[in-house]
């Protein structure tokens, strides 16, 4: 009976050390992350005032906004979601209605899945190698592009998900009464997924929004104000990277206000997203 | 009902005196116009990533013609007398990455636990959700943060203890320790880099532990906890037992991530190109060296190299990817 008693008091005491070690990982993840946010909100909302949203990035030494920067991110994410999206959408088409068992959905599935977490520096070094190096100079254009190669994969995987939720039987009420395929798809399937494929999409541009390896060489910067998608285009990202590494005061300042709009908006859009998906 | 949704749908494609025929003709071309569309779709995703495999491979040849192989072995970095050599970074992304998964694996797998077994039902759903925001923080944002909030507290606080504690008047220089913890504290280094990396990649490996956990039938468990098991030997002895796979793959997937991570590294891993043994040194790794150099890189030679380093990075994320979706992958199939 001793034996025993120990044995379990052995095995409780073991449960009870790894239960409340579970406890202190979670503590710990979420530590971090009220920590970050903490510490991006304290930092950020002293600077946060209208001339962040009215006025240029300001040269060394004197105070401005982030009016050009927020622009340009607006315009290359834009760009870059009417790119990728269609793509994404008609190649997430293909693997769940028409390709569910063939080889090439397979391989575009497998592949798909390795883009979605390739390094994006690496993307950025690739649209460089196609379209900076022959066009012979840096652009918003380039810099939408990036992002579309990264809006892709993200788009094809939440439709190709989310269409093959979609009922089998419904396909089949739809060809039983003599609907082609494709518009079965357009009029049917697209609109049963209608709220998943734009959480997807909700999705990519809140993962491109924040993205800034890939505009360092493909958009670059550019301190002024411009519209101009066929030259340099500063970004909220890079101009936070730039800000933030500067010795001047007033840069890193804005460089924090910068990075909690971009928080902000980043989490507000994954919100947004999972509740749209949440409520079906 | 067949005429009806033939009418209805063809109206708008074509003109009212078109006879039946021409219409099934038109409908079959739009048809086949639709598949083909997506399936050219479908082609550009797998063109995107050779696409990019190939302008690397193009890319590089000049350094790898002028260095030869040697490139992966050669620590001397030198933009003056175009010398470069890809080792330092190597072993600061793989270096920077180990330390990462040291922390998150153990961590990650923890609070899967805790999220499957341990919490009341209530909070399962905000807790899990407040974990993967984590992951939906931009990198820029932890580059910031781990430059001005967390490297000066590693600064003042960790690096003066790991360096007493590799050296100290009592016990003298530990072999291992004091050459892994040698060095004046700097702050930024390896060992903040990695663990940057740690808290990024965390999410990932509890997302997908997570999901797995969740997938073992309830039978197993429950009879197990019949026989009068704690939550921790069910844990132990069943759960992770049988979704050893799903987890690796899952830890592959946050390795992937890790190693090819850019933006949050270049802020506080210092950008030295230097191998050195301790881990509180400053360092590089692939993405921060190509990050903070090329758009500075002069003369054809230096970009060649950072885009050979590119070529490396691909190469070696690639192949874990590949790995952990392969592992994934084969989890899915063995469910059905």
């Amino acid at each position: 009976m001793a034996v025993r008693s120990s044995l379990y008091s052995r095995r409780r005491m073991s449960d009870r050390i790894a239960t409340g070690l579970a406890y202190a990982a979670a503590a710990f993840g979420l530590g971090w992350l009220i920590l970050i946010l903490g510490v991006l909100v304290y930092q950020g909302i002293g600077g946060l005032s209208l001339d962040v949203f009215t006025q240029d990035t300001p040269p060394p030494g004197s105070a401005g906004g982030l009016l050009n920067a927020i622009v340009g991110s607006i315009v290359m994410t834009a760009l870059a979601i009417l790119i990728g999206t269609p793509i994404g959408i008609l190649a997430g088409t293909y693997m769940a209605e028409y390709g569910r068992h063939d080889k090439l959905a397979m391989i575009v599935r497998f592949i798909n899945d390795i883009l979605l977490s390739a390094p994006s520096v690496v993307i950025g070094l690739f649209i460089y190698e196609i379209l900076v190096a022959p066009m012979g100079h840096f652009s918003g254009y380039a810099g939408s592009v990036a992002l579309a190669v990264i809006v892709i994969p993200v788009v094809v995987r939440t439709t190709e998900d989310m269409l093959r939720l979609v009922p089998d039987t419904l396909r089949e009420a739809a060809a039983s009464i003599g609907l082609p395929r494709s518009l079965m798809i357009m009029r049917i399937a697209y609109r049963a997924a209608r709220a998943g494929i734009i959480t997807g999409i909700l999705l990519a541009v809140a993962r491109i929004s924040g993205e800034t390896a890939p505009l360092l060489f493909t958009a670059l910067n550019n301190q002024f104000f411009s519209l101009n998608m066929n030259a340099p285009m500063p970004s909220l990202p890079v101009v936070i990277f730039q800000f933030a590494l500067s010795p001047y005061e007033e840069w890193q300042k804005l460089a924090w206000t910068g990075a909690l709009l971009i928080t902000a908006t980043v989490l507000a859009l994954s919100i947004i997203a999972r509740s749209l998906t949440a409520r079906r | 009902m067949s005429e009806v949704a033939l009418k209805e749908s063809t109206t708008l494609a074509v003109g009212q005196s078109t006879s039946h025929a021409a219409v099934l003709r038109r409908l079959r071309a739009s048809d086949l116009l639709f598949k083909t569309l997506t399936r050219l779709a479908a082609i550009a995703v797998l063109l995107l990533l050779s696409g990019t495999l190939l302008s690397l491979v193009i890319g590089s040849i000049p350094a790898f013609r002028t260095f030869g192989l040697s490139f992966v072995i050669t620590e001397v970095w030198n933009p003056v007398t175009e010398q470069f050599g890809a080792l330092a970074p190597i072993y600061g992304t793989l270096i920077t990455s180990l330390i990462a998964m040291l922390v998150a694996v153990p961590v990650g797998i923890m609070i899967a636990f805790f999220l499957t077994e341990l919490c009341p039902r209530m909070l399962r759903r905000p807790i899990a959700i407040a974990i993967e925001l984590l992951a939906g923080i931009p990198s820029i944002i932890y580059g910031i943060w781990g430059l001005f909030v967390f490297a000066p507290f590693v600064q003042a606080h960790i690096q003066p203890a790991l360096i007493w504690l590799g050296d100290n008047d009592y016990t003298g220089p530990i072999p291992i320790l004091s050459a892994l913890f040698a060095g004046p504290p700097y702050g930024i280094g390896i060992l903040t880099a990695g663990f940057i990396l740690a808290i990024m990649v965390l999410p990932f490996i509890t997302a997908i532990s997570r999901d797995v956990f969740d997938a073992v039938p309830p039978v197993l468990k429950e009879a197990t906890y019949g026989l009068g098991c704690t939550k921790w030997e069910v844990f132990k002895h069943v759960i992770l037992p049988f979704t050893r796979v799903g987890v690796i793959g899952g830890v592959m997937l946050g390795l992937g991530r890790a190693l090819g991570e850019t933006m949050a590294v270049t802020f506080v891993i210092g950008n030295a190109h230097t191998v050195s043994a301790s881990i509180l040194q400053p360092g590089t790794t692939i993405s921060a060296s190509i990050a903070n150099e090329f758009t500075e890189a002069v003369g054809d030679l230096y970009t060649s190299s950072l885009i050979a380093l590119g070529l490396i990075l691909f190469f070696i994320t690639f192949c874990v990817l590949a790995a952990a979706r392969y592992m994934l992958m084969r989890l899915q199939q063995r469910a059905g």
